[in-house]
């Protein structure tokens, strides 16, 4: 199934030319692409009759959205205290010098996705960062490179066998 | 009611704000984000003033008056809340008032003199952002904006376009096009009343000047300039004139100390306009064609309908607007007649308007060479007249040359909202019944009210009318003509709210009253003139007689006339 072909579920449950729920809209979409396109934007203006540049403001307003599509590999740096601390700076300063990326953006092979939080919730292993849902926790600026040409590899291979 | 303002006892109304009281008392409170007109947005802080008992300072645009207030709008403490918001304001600016285009007429800059900022007391990091030059009318440069959002609120609320609007929040937050695009790949129409409300230099029109002048430097070229309606009671002004100065004459002879060739006036195509239009519309309604037809000289308007109506544009006349006919004929008609070859033609149109540098551009606006080389606009003007040392009040009164450069008054109210229409009117009332109409003005459709209609009794038929400015206000229109419901047969509609006098490219800054007072003007050329009705233009007469034949002909079709083109609404 196309994602085109999902639309027609997501604008059907909001009545047309009403902006009150634009943000639901929004949220939905997001939900559907992992982000919100360009395209679906201008679909969303349309839908509920205001400019496409009202959709973007409010969209830019919120943390939440997101206009890039997600990696396959979220990495989320934790910013918090305790990691601070331990040097989390420098972790955040590798993984983006290593990804050619900064914290928020996405590889152009749309492989790793950068993100810093406020706080894990893992302090007793700081620094820490999570890739997807496994954590990896007393990083170093080795063993974060040697974990991340791990996850290099496997998103190498996983090209190959895709 | 009564309140008290700085200790005088003064009168108020029930729902007044602070601000409207005390500029009715002569009592001055500096704004940024004030419009009149439009709810109070509060968002600059500078209105700020002091109220009794009211605990914190109060801003003066948003706060309602109440019996008995004391208010306080020059307290050391509302001096010293000002001065600190305008040194925030400035500490987030590039401060390079020295190369910038709004220098000596800009908001901000005078409230910090106002203010007697003389030092840069906040540091901090600044907003960084790519100054957007890619459109071929307006230029952003976002770092010089100070977030007050009139842009916005006009762009809008006022015409119904909403190409920008404020992105991302606190420190990052912008004004920008949607989805953060260069505004020539959003569906802007150019208006420019953005241009026109913008307190800063933060939004100009793309200057042509270098262009120009380089054309007048080389001897290889011959350049012809033409003036709009609606420039001629704008350009005194950026010489200290009051609002409204006729300087026809000055402007005149200003074009030629400036070193163009030839100086026409583009209220020879208005003319010419009118007599295409008129026929184009008694052709219509005889031939049962596309009705209601709908004016096409405003360039922001024609590409909002190719924008947003374009199942529309069967309705939109076929007619060029003035200046490109003007083009069209200088690089034909004109050039024959006094044996330049086309190709050293350089035509300059002085406009009151931003979007007509949008249309210069268009592919379809010319044969082998654009029909208009470039536009620049009143404020252009006026910097080309300074930079050359030329003396604008001292200048004699000269005329146009010929025989491009005869017009009537029909021609001359082109610049005002409802003008065209009026033009019009007087023309199809003479093809029609073969006389002049009693009373050439039509007082209903006068005015800057945004839609005016009137019923107009020619012969045993009645034409229905409206004039339009103010992109919102065609909207319901045109909407009823989607419906098959819409009882016109003639809409005339301008861009800008007053049309041509409150253009994108006249001088700044640009109030209601000013724009009232051009509106007069335009209307005493009109009463002033020898002849006010276009078919009256013995040069035009002549054009037809000696060049393209009749009206609506195949040389006028091919020259004067024009196709459009449905755009994405995105």
């Amino acid at each position: 199934m196309t994602k085109q072909q999902h639309m027609p579920e997501i604008y059907g449950k909001y009545p047309k030319k009403d902006a009150s729920c634009l943000i639901d809209l929004l949220q939905d979409v997001q939900e559907q692409f992992g982000y919100l396109p360009d395209s679906e934007m201008q679909q969303v203006a349309k839908h509920v009759d205001i400019p496409v540049s009202r959709v973007y403001g409010v969209a830019t307003f919120y943390n939440q959205f997101r206009f890039q599509p997600l990696g396959k590999y979220v990495i989320k740096v934790c910013r918090g205290t305790a990691c601070h601390v331990q040097g989390s700076l420098g972790i955040l300063t590798t993984l983006e010098n290593e990804l050619g990326i900064k914290a928020g953006q996405t590889t152009k092979d749309l492989m790793f996705t950068i993100e810093t939080v406020a706080c894990i919730g893992a302090c007793s292993i700081a620094p820490v960062i999570a890739i997807n849902d496994e954590f990896h926790g007393g990083l170093t600026t080795k063993s974060l490179q040697k974990l991340l040409r791990g996850y290099q590899k496997r998103s190498a291979k996983d090209e190959v066998t895709a | 009611m009564n309140i008290t303002l700085n200790g005088h006892t003064c009168w108020a109304k029930p729902g007044e704000t602070i601000l409207d009281v005390s500029r009715r008392e002569g009592v001055n409170i500096p704004t940024l984000c004030h419009m009149s007109d439009f709810s109070p947005t509060g968002s600059c802080r500078l209105c700020t003033v002091e109220v009794e008992n009211a605990g914190s300072l109060v801003p003066a645009c948003a706060y309602p008056v109440h019996e008995g207030m004391e208010v306080r709008t020059n307290s050391p403490r509302v001096r010293r809340a000002r001065k600190t918001i305008i040194e925030l304001l400035i500490a987030n600016h590039p401060q390079d008032c020295l190369f910038c285009v709004r220098s000596g007429n800009c908001e901000l800059q005078k409230l910090t003199q106002e203010y007697g900022v003389r030092t840069h007391r906040y540091e901090g990091e600044r907003r960084r952002a790519r100054i957007d030059i890619a459109s071929p009318a307006i230029e952003r440069d976002p770092e010089k904006c100070i977030l007050c959002g009139r842009c916005v609120r006009v762009c809008h609320e006022v015409q119904h376009v909403g190409a920008i609007d404020f992105v991302h929040r606190g420190f990052k937050s912008a004004v920008a096009p949607a989805l953060e695009r260069s505004l020539n790949t959003v569906p802007c129409v150019d208006c420019g009343q953005c241009v026109v409300n913008c307190p800063v230099g933060a939004l100009t029109e793309k200057s042509n000047q270098k262009p120009v002048w380089e054309a007048i430097n080389d001897p290889e070229r011959f350049v012809v300039v033409q003036v709009a309606p609606a420039v001629r009671v704008a350009l005194g002004e950026e010489f200290g004139a009051e609002p409204g100065t006729v300087v026809t004459g000055k402007t005149v002879a200003a074009l030629r100390r400036l070193g163009f060739d030839r100086v026409f006036d583009t209220n020879f195509s208005a003319d010419l306009t009118i007599i295409e239009e008129a026929n184009e519309l008694l052709g219509r309604l005889k031939n049962e064609g596309v009705t209601p037809m709908l004016t096409s000289c405003s360039p922001g308007w024609v590409k909002f309908i190719e924008h947003y109506y374009p199942d529309l544009l069967g309705n939109l006349s076929s007619c060029k607007s003035p200046h490109e006919m003007q083009g069209a004929l200088l690089k034909s008609y004109y050039a024959q007649k006094i044996g330049v070859d086309p190709s050293r033609m350089y035509v300059v149109s002085v406009m009151p308007c931003t979007a007509k540098k949008y249309e210069a551009q268009r592919p379809e606006l010319g044969g082998a060479y654009a029909d208009v080389d470039a536009v620049i606009t009143t404020r252009e003007l006026a910097r080309m007249i300074r930079v050359a040392g030329i003396d604008f009040f001292k200048l004699p009164n000269e005329g146009f040359d010929d025989p491009l450069g005869e017009s009537t008054g029909a021609g001359a109210i082109f610049g005002a909202a409802g003008g065209v229409m009026e033009a019009a009117l007087r023309t199809a009332h003479f093809y029609l019944t073969g006389s002049d109409m009693k009373s050439l003005t039509f007082a209903p459709i006068r005015g800057l009210d945004g839609v005016k209609q009137a019923d107009v009794r020619i012969g045993d038929f009645t034409l229905k009318v409206a004039a339009v400015s103010g992109l919102k206000n065609i909207k319901s229109l045109l909407d009823d003509m989607r419906d098959g419901t819409s009882p016109f047969h003639f809409i005339e509609v301008m861009a800008c709210p007053g049309g041509c006098v409150n253009g994108g490219g006249q001088p700044l800054p640009t109030t209601p009253e000013k724009v009232r007072l051009r509106t007069e003007s335009i209307y005493q050329i009109d009463r002033e003139s020898p002849r006010r009705c276009s078919h009256r233009n013995e040069s035009v007469q002549k054009l037809y007689a000696e060049f393209l034949g009749e009206p609506n002909g195949h040389t006028a079709h091919e020259l004067l006339h024009t196709h459009y083109v449905a755009r994405d609404e995105f």
